[in-house]
C-alpha cells in the first residue's frame, strides 16, 4: 500500500463545536475510499480538512497532521493555494460558474495560473473533457454557458474543471446526491476510471454506493473513526457493532 | 351568500382604494414631466445643443457649456468614487466578519444620509476654501455621495453570488483575490454595472453641493482649478433670473437633465434583466 494521505491526530472545530474527533487513517494512492456516515457525523469536514478548505469557513479551526506527499500540508509555510492545486474537490451540488461559457469553466483554472497560449487551453480542455467523457456532448456547443447543461453533465463539467490543473487526488463531497439514477452511474463509473490514476476520496449517505465504487471504507460516527479497512470486509464483516447496525439500517 | 356579497364589497373598496392611491403617487411625476417636456421642448433648437450661455441681453444661446461641464463634473466624480466604493463593497461583502466592518457598514449608512449641502459645505471648507471654487471640489463632494450608494450595491451584488462559486474557485488552486475579482465580480458584475448607474443618475442632478463647492459658470471648461457650468444650476439660476430667455433655457436644460437621468435608468433596467 502506498500512502497517499496519512492524517494524525486530526481534530476539527466550528466555534466550540468539536466535529473532528482524533481522526487517524492512512489513505491509499490511486484507490478510492469512502467516508459514510450518519447526517452531521464529520464527513464533509473531514474531507474539507485535506485540502485545508475547512479553514476558509469563519470561526473554524483544526489540530493535528495531515502528512501528504510526505509533507504535513497544516506545517508552517505550507500554502494552502499549492495545496489545493493538487488536490481538487468536487461538490454536492454542480456549481460550474454562472456566467461562463463551457469552455472558459475548464479552462480558467490555467487562465488563473498564467497559462495564456491558445493551443495548450484548447488540448487541455478537451483532454479533460474527455476524460470525463464529456467531449462528444458538448464539443460544438463550448461557447454556450456551463448552466445550460443537465445536472448530470454539470456535475462532469466539474470534474473536468477540477481535473484541467492536473491534481493528484479528487475529493468528492456526495457528487452524486443531486442527481438521477442514470446521471449516478455515469459519474460511479467515471470515478472507476479516474481511480486507476487519481486517488479518489468520495463523501456518501448512500451506502450502497460507497460498495459499489471504494475499495476502502471508513465509518465515521459523531465525529469519531469507527470502523475503517477493505470495503469488502467492512460491509461482509464489520468487526464494530455500530458499523454493523449503521449498515443494516438499525439507524442513520 | 350575503358573507360572500360581503367579500365582494370588501374587496371592490380595497382595490379602488390602492388604485387611488396610485393614481396620488403618480399625479405629481406625469404633471412635473408635462410641465417640463411642454416648456423645455419650445426651448429645444440646434443651438441650444452648440452654443454655451447667452450675455444678458443676447438673444438665443444654449446649455452646450453646462453639458460639456456636468459630463466632466461626473465622470471626474466617478473616476473618484466608483474605485473607492467598488473596492469598500468589496471589501464588506468577502471580508466583513469583523467588527472593523459593522463599524464601517454603519458609517456608510451614516453617510447616505446625510444631506446634501452639509457634503457640499464640509467640501467648500476642505477643499474650496484651499484651491478656490472649481470642478474639482464639485466632483470630490459629488465622488463622497456617491460612494456610500456604490459601496452598498456591490456589497449586495456579491452577496447574491451564491458561496459555493467561490468555493469552486479556491478549490482549484485560485488564491482569494483572484477569485474575488475574477470569478465573484464577474458573476456580479451586471448588478454592480447597474449601481454604479443608478449612483451617476443620483449625482446628475445635485444641485446644493456642487453651488457650495464650485459656485455658478457661464462660460466653457477653462481649467480644473478653475469652476464649470452644470445642468443642475443652470436650472437653479436661470430659472430664479429675471431674463426671458434664461427662464427658458432653464426649463430646457431641465428636459435635458430628466432625459439624462432616465437614459441612465433605463440602461440600468436591460442590465438588470438577466439573472444576476
Amino acid at each position: 500500500m502506498v500512502v497517499k494521505f496519512d492524517v494524525q491526530n486530526l481534530n476539527a472545530w466550528f466555534g466550540s463545536k468539536h466535529v473532528l474527533k482524533n481522526i487517524n487513517m492512512k489513505i491509499e494512492e490511486n484507490a478510492v475510499t469512502a467516508i459514510i456516515g450518519p447526517s452531521g457525523c464529520g464527513k464533509t469536514t473531514f474531507i474539507r480538512c485535506l485540502n485545508r478548505m475547512h479553514e476558509i469557513t469563519p470561526g473554524a479551526r483544526v489540530s493535528g497532521k495531515v502528512i501528504f506527499n510526505g509533507v504535513n500540508i497544516y506545517d508552517n509555510g505550507v500554502d494552502p493555494v499549492m495545496v489545493r492545486r493538487k488536490i481538487g474537490m468536487i461538490f454536492q451540488k454542480p456549481n460550474p460558474f454562472p456566467m461562463m461559457s463551457i469552455y472558459d469553466n475548464v479552462a480558467i483554472g490555467l487562465k488563473l495560473n498564467g497559462v495564456r497560449d491558445k493551443k495548450i487551453l484548447d488540448a487541455a480542455v478537451r483532454r479533460s473533457l474527455e476524460l470525463v467523457n464529456l467531449w462528444d456532448e458538448v464539443k460544438d456547443d463550448l461557447k454556450k454557458s456551463g448552466a445550460s447543461l443537465s445536472g448530470g453533465q454539470q456535475q462532469r463539467l466539474c470534474i473536468a474543471r477540477a481535473l484541467v490543473v492536473e491534481p493528484e487526488v479528487l475529493l468528492m463531497d456526495e457528487p452524486c446526491s443531486a442527481l438521477d439514477p442514470i446521471a449516478t452511474a455515469k459519474i460511479e463509473a467515471l470515478i472507476r476510471e479516474l481511480a486507476r490514476n487519481y486517488t479518489i476520496i468520495i463523501v456518501t449517505h448512500n451506502m450502497q454506493q460507497a460498495a459499489r465504487v471504494s475499495d476502502y471504507t471508513a465509518f465515521l460516527y459523531f465525529g469519531e473513526l469507527v470502523e475503517y479497512g477493505p470495503t469488502e470486509q467492512i460491509f461482509e464483516n464489520p468487526k464494530h457493532e455500530l458499523t454493523e447496525k449503521y449498515l443494516t439500517g438499525k439507524f442513520g | 351568500m350575503d358573507y360572500y356579497r360581503f367579500r365582494v364589497v370588501k374587496d371592490r373598496l380595497a382595490q379602488f382604494l390602492v388604485y387611488l392611491a396610485l393614481f396620488l403617487a403618480l399625479v405629481p411625476l406625469f404633471s412635473i414631466l408635462y410641465e417640463v417636456v411642454m416648456r423645455g421642448f419650445s426651448a429645444i433648437n440646434i443651438e441650444f445643443f452648440i452654443k454655451p450661455t447667452p450675455t444678458v441681453g443676447e438673444v438665443g444661446g444654449g446649455i452646450a457649456n453646462a453639458i460639456q461641464g456636468t459630463l466632466i463634473t461626473i465622470g471626474l466624480a466617478s473616476l473618484i468614487g466608483v474605485p473607492v466604493g467598488l473596492m469598500s463593497g468589496i471589501f464588506l461583502s468577502e471580508y466583513g466578519e469583523s467588527k472593523l466592518s459593522t463599524v464601517i457598514r454603519f458609517l456608510q449608512d451614516v453617510l447616505s444620509g446625510i444631506p446634501s449641502i452639509v457634503i457640499g459645505v464640509f467640501t467648500y471648507t476642505l477643499i474650496t476654501r484651499s484651491i478656490g471654487f472649481s470642478v474639482i471640489a464639485a466632483a470630490f463632494a459629488l465622488a463622497v455621495i456617491m460612494i456610500p450608494i456604490v459601496t452598498r450595491t456591490t456589497e449586495e451584488a456579491l452577496k447574491l453570488v451564491p458561496m459555493s462559486v467561490r468555493e469552486a474557485a479556491i478549490a482549484l488552486g485560485i488564491p482569494r483575490w483572484k477569485t474575488t475579482i475574477t470569478v465573484v465580480l464577474s458573476s456580479a458584475k451586471k448588478a454592480i454595472v447597474t449601481g454604479i448607474l443608478l449612483s451617476i443618475a443620483r449625482i446628475a442632478g445635485e444641485s446644493a453641493p456642487v453651488l457650495v463647492s464650485m459656485g455658478f459658470w457661464r462660460w466653457w471648461f477653462a481649467g480644473l482649478n478653475r469652476p464649470v457650468a452644470n445642468l443642475a444650476l443652470n436650472v437653479f439660476i436661470f430659472a430664479m433670473s429675471p431674463f426671458e430667455n434664461w427662464v427658458t433655457l432653464a426649463w430646457g436644460s431641465a428636459l435635458v437633465l430628466i432625459l439624462l437621468v432616465l437614459g441612465i435608468s433605463i440602461v440600468a433596467r436591460v442590465l438588470t434583466r438577466g439573472r444576476y
